[in-house]
């Protein structure tokens, strides 16, 4: 309740805090039902399951979970070969999980040597093929440098060398297979303004594109834009995703991830109308929502006007979407924006409202309600005024014709204010013209 | 003493027609040399009338009162202005305004100097009437008319003066000082709207230099908005020069701080804030008007509860907008329903506040009337409009410019534009 007062700013100086790595805020946030790390772990493939525990370990604020998390991460790193990944782990276990867990500088060593022989490798490989110009082969071999790169954590030079291939792609799956490589190491990387232009390049090449590279594509698109905060456009990204997406992105998105997301932005974002017609009628989406049935059974809630038990569900879910790589930061714009929402539904029927019972409906005191319908009629969100008296919220029905002559007068007096300070300006301006005009003659 | 003596005759034989009076110009022009001594002058405007000849009086007036003045005479000389200014003939003068402004300038002076601005007051006025060919035009007489008006606190007088629409301006300094000075007197009779427009003039009118008037104007601009609007945007109208937009936020810092303060709504800060920074706004003056700002305060948080609420205890109307007492906030509501700023009714028995919406119906014959002469003001102003661009697209010197500039950048446009035009 206590982050409905904060102004905007704050709460974005606070997003913007805490995208930079660990916050000790959200420490003290994070309760409720524990995350069960491990089926989290199992839904993801590659390197962002490395990425996302260590993310959960660094905010959820809890030691024992942090540990477990940690050595499941460890556990993981071993098993591929990103060595910078791997000391960033030993840093963060510190030696809290015994000698089994520390700094293993012989894996380092034998892993390191063997990127080194197989990188001259590939750069041998690279420059035959070069001296033979065959497209396909460069291409490849562009491709093997990517693949190289990326499992040892070289996010950077792994982009590098996708890109490269482009010049050597000869069909439309080759331009869609660089494209696909380009957005996971961007995701990765964090930068989604490549993202969005390689998603709408692989968009371009529509002879070659599957379903799965469909929905695949859907799914980065909105992550983009979930991002950037469209959270509209990235609600109609995620809700376009086809059930063919199954678990074939899950070195970036789990289906579970694209329900709760779409969701939830979908909640935040859109009209009555179009909640219905999109989400809760989208049989395509049903599918994801089956399998996170908080999410359907908040936005059912929403949508036949329980807003108690909707709040409710939101607030369990809350301590895990705080968890979530991608979606944390937004966890509480959304979670505003539906509380916004639902309220503005809530009395938009209504010539009057008791608020005692809307309190009670919202599972909060009158107060405090008092408080947010405030701020929401201050913002014109809310066509009413508030009785504090009785406690009643009466609808306003604005005059047009009064409105209309109001704004008739002001406008004419701003047409005349503004018309005769520009015939002042235009007299200096001609005046400093003849001035300069009469010293050159 | 010879010359001037024939002079005098020729001005009394030559005030009569136009066509004399010119002559008597050129004539009264070549003999400056001899107004050079100002001292031997005093006994030949006694015979002059300043009715009749008023272009000779103006001459041998300019001469006589271009010396140094003690305190004593200065009192005499004042008169003397005066009854010229009032006496004179509005087409002789205008034929020699700068001797003119400079009289009357003179007599600002002096008026200054014993301190009795209000004795210029009125002088001041009848001289801009009598130099300007129409009320549309400002004179070089204005800022020192409205200085004088500021110094007797004669704001009625000054604001009759301001009410006429200026368009014709001569010296962007003149039209700087003007609305400067204007907006102080229109702040002095709580006129914001009409101040905020003439400051706005000023930080937006086209200028090659930043100029102190246009610093100060912005300060003020910034404090009448606060109190006007309730807030202050940073943003220049995309037409303000851009020395100003580039320079003028440099110098005006606190102002822009008391502003962002201001927008977090909270009383406590701002006055912490103007509590620390009370020197710099008391070294520009402006002390008073920062004053204003923090009360205004108060009631733009009143104002905005009667957008929210329908009734309100006046005690949480004091929570509210930080006032001690109940009885405080009820002397706010009082004054503010007073001055129309609200609508609302105060029931003393329960100590609640019911806020009513705006009684204006739009249906009197008052209101109609009021439409109806915005209508034809506003049609006047497009006629007018209209007037300037066509005088502006045959102006040759205009032409001549977008012509060579056509050239420049577009070589099929050219042939539109006559030959005779591109020189």
């Amino acid at each position: 309740m206590d982050n409905e007062e904060e102004t905007p700013e704050q709460m974005m100086d606070e997003i913007y805090a805490n995208g930079g790595g660990d916050d000790k805020r959200y420490r003290l946030v994070v309760n409720g039902e524990q995350l069960d790390v491990e089926a989290y772990a199992a839904l993801y493939s590659g390197r962002t399951k490395i990425v996302r525990l260590l993310f959960i370990a660094d905010h959820c604020g809890n030691p024992m979970m942090r540990s477990e998390t940690l050595r499941m991460a460890y556990d993981e790193i071993k098993k591929r070969e990103d060595t910078q990944l791997f000391r960033e782990v030993v840093q963060k276990i510190d030696g809290t999980l015994g000698p089994a867990y520390g700094m293993d500088s012989a894996w380092i060593d034998s892993v390191e040597r063997r990127a080194e022989q197989k990188k001259d490798k590939l750069e041998n490989e690279l420059n035959a093929y070069r001296t033979n110009l065959i497209k396909e082969s460069i291409r490849m071999g562009f491709n093997d440098f990517g693949d190289f790169y990326y499992a040892h954590g070289a996010l950077g030079d792994a982009f590098k060398s996708y890109i490269r291939t482009r010049d050597y792609c000869t069909t439309a799956k080759h331009i869609i297979h660089m494209c696909l490589n380009a957005i996971l190491v961007s995701i990765e990387m964090g930068q989604f303004s490549h993202v969005t232009s390689y998603v709408s390049k692989a968009e371009l090449t529509p002879e070659a594109l599957e379903p799965v590279t469909v929905a695949k594509l859907r799914c980065a698109a909105g992550l983009a834009y979930l991002e950037v905060k469209k959270y509209k456009l990235a609600a109609r990204k995620f809700l376009e995703v086809g059930p063919e997406l199954g678990n074939n992105y899950t070195e970036v998105i789990a289906p579970q991830d694209v329900a709760t997301y779409g969701g939830l932005c979908a909640l935040a974002s859109f009209d009555r109308t179009e909640l219905k017609n999109k989400v809760i009628d989208n049989s395509n989406f049903k599918n994801f929502l089956e399998l996170v049935p908080e999410v359907r059974e908040l936005i059912n809630d929403f949508y036949s006007s329980h807003y108690a038990s909707c709040l409710d569900y939101l607030g369990n879910l809350k301590a895990n979407l705080l968890l979530d790589i991608h979606l944390h930061d937004h966890v509480e714009t959304l979670y505003n924006e539906i509380r916004h929402k639902a309220l503005i539904q809530y009395t938009h029927p209504f010539v009057s409202v008791d608020l005692r019972m809307m309190a009670n409906a919202f599972k909060t005191s009158v107060a405090g309600l008092e408080k947010e319908l405030e701020a929401l009629i201050t913002n014109n969100q809310i066509q009413a005024r508030i009785d504090s008296h009785n406690k009643i919220l009466y609808a306003r029905h604005a005059d047009q014709r009064n409105v209309t002559f109001q704004r008739v007068l002001q406008t004419g007096s701003e047409f005349d204010r503004d018309v005769r300070a520009m015939l002042l300006r235009a007299n200096i301006i001609k005046y400093d013209f003849h001035q300069k005009q009469s010293r050159k003659i | 003493m010879e010359t001037a003596e024939a002079l005098v005759v020729q001005i009394q034989a030559l005030s009569g027609s136009a066509e004399d009076v010119s002559h008597l110009h050129s004539c009264l022009k070549q003999s400056e040399e001899l107004l050079r001594q100002p001292t031997s002058l005093a006994p030949f405007l006694d015979r002059l009338d300043p009715s009749k000849h008023s272009l000779g009086y103006l001459y041998l007036l300019e001469a006589f009162t271009s010396c140094p003045i003690s305190k004593e005479q200065a009192n005499e000389l004042i008169l003397l202005i005066v009854r010229f200014v009032n006496s004179c003939n509005a087409e002789q003068i205008r034929l020699a305004p700068d001797k003119f402004v400079s009289v009357c300038k003179r007599l600002k002076d002096q008026a200054m100097l014993l301190d009795a601005p209000i004795r210029g007051v009125s002088a001041m006025l009848t001289a801009i009437r009598k130099l300007q060919p129409s009320s549309e035009h400002l004179t070089t007489l204005h800022p020192d008319f409205l200085l004088l008006c500021i110094l007797a606190k004669c704001y009625k007088t000054g604001l009759h003066l301001l009410e006429d629409d200026i368009f014709e301006v001569d010296l962007p300094r003149d039209l700087f000082l003007y609305c400067y000075y204007g907006a102080m007197i229109c702040v002095g009779l709580k006129q914001f709207q009409k101040s905020l427009e003439l400051l706005h003039n000023v930080v937006t009118s086209p200028m090659s230099n930043l100029n102190a008037i246009a610093v100060e104007a912005y300060k003020k601009y910034i404090l009448v908005s606060l109190i006007h609007h309730g807030q202050f945007s940073t943003a220049f109208p995309k037409y303000t020069s851009n020395v100003a937009q580039r320079n003028l936020k440099n110098f005006t810092q606190p102002y822009l701080d008391l502003a962002s303060s201001y927008s977090n709504g909270k009383i406590s800060e701002l006055e912490m804030f103007v509590l620390s920074n009370k020197d710099k706004f008391e070294l520009d003056n402006n002390l008073g008007l920062v004053k204003q700002v923090v009360s205004s305060m108060y009631k733009r948080n009143i104002q905005r509860l009667t957008q929210t609420y329908l009734t309100l205890s006046l005690q949480d109307i004091a929570n509210r907008v930080q006032l001690n007492s109940p009885k405080e906030a009820e002397m706010h509501v009082l004054k503010m329903i007073q001055d129309g700023e609200i609508y609302a009714t105060i029931n003393q028995k329960d100590g609640m506040v019911r806020f009513i919406e705006d009684p204006e119906q739009y249906k009197t014959c008052e209101m109609i009337e009021h439409i109806d002469s915005s209508i034809r003001r506003i049609m006047a102003l497009s006629k007018k409009l209209t007037a300037i661009d066509e005088c502006m697209s045959c102006d040759p010197l205009y032409l001549a410019k977008i012509g060579r500039e056509r050239h420049k950048f577009d070589f099929d446009d050219f042939d539109n534009v006559p030959q005779k035009f591109n020189t």
